[in-house]
């Protein structure tokens, strides 16, 4: 199981990078891709969106179902990964470099309440 | 949960595993849309073990039969002819969908779907008893009996299974469609479920494994049921519990083709279609905004409302399609909205065969 052990994790299979900037970088992890298999279609937040913790922020689609992917921690939206658009398959090829959004946290400190990679692989072992 | 013959190979060969009506089956070994485009241009194959091969047989086989399903097995007269059919409650609700192959004199066999077989089959005996006729109706499900198949598809289908069995090219080259052939103790079919060339064979359980790994050896690239799911969307075919079922006519369902009206011979369901016409048109769409067309979603039309029934993304098209029951005015080339999540997006209506032999045909 592909889980770096520099990000963050959400129990709903999102990763979280923090920048250097104090923004932070979300996708799916490669737990959630494999589940989903071939992605078909990518429906990405808009910049300028706020979203509380939780909050229904994109969809990935595949073959078989849609998925709903969350904002991790409360903030506004400041890109989305454009290059998922014409090729949703990035994210079955490498989830971690896939990112979907970036956000600007309310809060950095938000960041300690999720999951680190120990943490989130218990969680994936026990599904 | 049940499992095939082959459920083992599957594992070995990385299959991910699901459920599929009480059976454990392969859903794709890797990638579903690769699998999807090995049958569309070269050969895959599929474990559809799942599926109940059900032998009718007896002095009163083919007068059951005529009284048991929509369709006229009547067409029947060759031996090896097959036909599509669906079997009906009295209210005109599909039962399910089967094929019926005319072996021999008083000899039938049919294949009825994975999750309706028990139901199936208590149906078709407790009408065999009330009617009083003389037929046996054996699953060969269990024990020495039990029989096992596989569907190789796709336009190399028939050298890969030529490759694999070699005693049965001369019998199965000269299959016209919707044929079968009996070699030993081998079934094999020119039918199929995806729009392509290809065979379905039926075979002892005990040889199936050794079957599989020939044709691997030979080419043909194991496929799931997700693959198995596009293909037969692409190809316009109805998939049981999703397009039809027990509250759905067959004429609403763009199953009229299968069903005989016209003949004097009076089936299960018959007088409720005659005192219920058609209700809906069931077509394609084709979407032309971005996004994917699922099961359930809502179609605004200027004729009305309507529901699609299936819908994913179609790999050959590389747009998302969908199967819908639409009003009865609605007709091919109307522009419609779909409601997908919180927003309305365009389709356009289309013939329900989107892709056959490899061809784009919208």
């Amino acid at each position: 199981m592909n889980i770096p052990t520099d990000l963050k994790y959400t129990r709903s299979h999102e990763w979280v990078r923090l920048e250097a900037d104090g923004t932070i970088r979300i996708g799916i992890t490669d737990h959630a891709q494999e589940l989903l298999g071939d992605l078909v279609f990518i429906e990405l937040p808009e910049p300028g969106r706020e979203l509380a913790a939780e909050q229904e922020a994109a969809v990935v689609e595949s073959v078989k179902a849609a998925a709903d992917v969350y904002a991790p921690l409360a903030g506004s939206v400041i890109e989305n990964n454009q290059a998922l658009a014409d090729a949703p398959e990035l994210v079955n090829q490498d989830a971690y470099a896939a990112w979907l959004f970036r956000m600007r946290p309310a809060a950095v400190n938000d960041l300690d309440s999720l999951l680190d990679a120990a943490a989130y692989q218990e969680i994936v072992a026990a599904a | 949960m049940q499992k095939t013959v082959l459920n083992e190979e599957h594992r070995r060969r990385g299959a991910r595993m699901v459920d599929f009506g009480g059976w454990e089956m392969p859903l794709h070994y890797g990638s579903q849309i690769e699998e999807h485009h090995a049958v569309r241009r070269d050969a895959g194959m599929f474990d559809v073990s799942h599926m109940c091969a059900v032998d009718v047989r007896g002095s009163d086989a083919r007068a059951f039969l005529r009284r048991l399903l929509a369709n006229n097995v009547d067409r029947l007269q060759l031996h090896g002819r097959a036909l599509y059919s669906t079997m009906l409650n009295e209210a005109g609700g599909v039962i399910d969908d089967l094929i019926v192959y005319h072996l021999a004199d008083n000899d039938f066999r049919v294949v009825i779907n994975a999750a309706t077989a028990a139901n199936d089959l208590r149906w078709m005996t407790a009408r065999r008893d009330e009617w009083g006729l003389a037929v046996t109706i054996g699953a060969r499900r269990e024990g020495a009996d039990a029989l096992a198949m596989i569907a190789v598809q796709g336009p190399q289908a028939r050298q890969k299974v030529w490759q694999a069995l070699p005693e049965c090219q001369s019998a199965s080259a000269a299959l016209k469609p919707f044929f079968a052939a009996s070699v030993g103790d081998h079934l094999i079919a020119s039918t199929g479920y995806t729009g392509e060339d290809g065979y379905e064979i039926t075979l002892p359980a005990a040889q199936a494994v050794m079957l599989w790994n020939r044709l691997a050896d030979a080419g043909a690239r194991p496929c799931g049921l997700g693959a198995r799911d596009t293909l037969r969307l692409e190809a316009g075919m109805n998939l049981y519990g999703q397009d039809m079922d027990e509250s759905v006519s067959p004429l609403d369902a763009g199953l009229a083709w299968t069903v005989d009206l016209a003949s004097p011979r009076d089936f299960v369901g018959k007088a409720a279609l005659l005192a219920r016409p058609q209700q809906h048109r069931f077509l394609g769409l084709l979407l032309l905004d971005r996004g994917v067309l699922r099961a359930h979603q809502q179609v605004e039309s200027a004729h009305g409302r309507g529901e699609i029934t299936s819908g994913s993304f179609s790999p050959t098209l590389q747009q998302s399609i969908a199967l819908a029951r639409l009003p009865l005015a609605a007709a091919v080339g109307d522009t419609v909205q779909v409601g997908v999540r919180d927003r309305l997006l365009a389709a356009r209506v289309v013939k329900p065969c989107f892709v056959r032999n490899g061809s784009i045909l919208v």
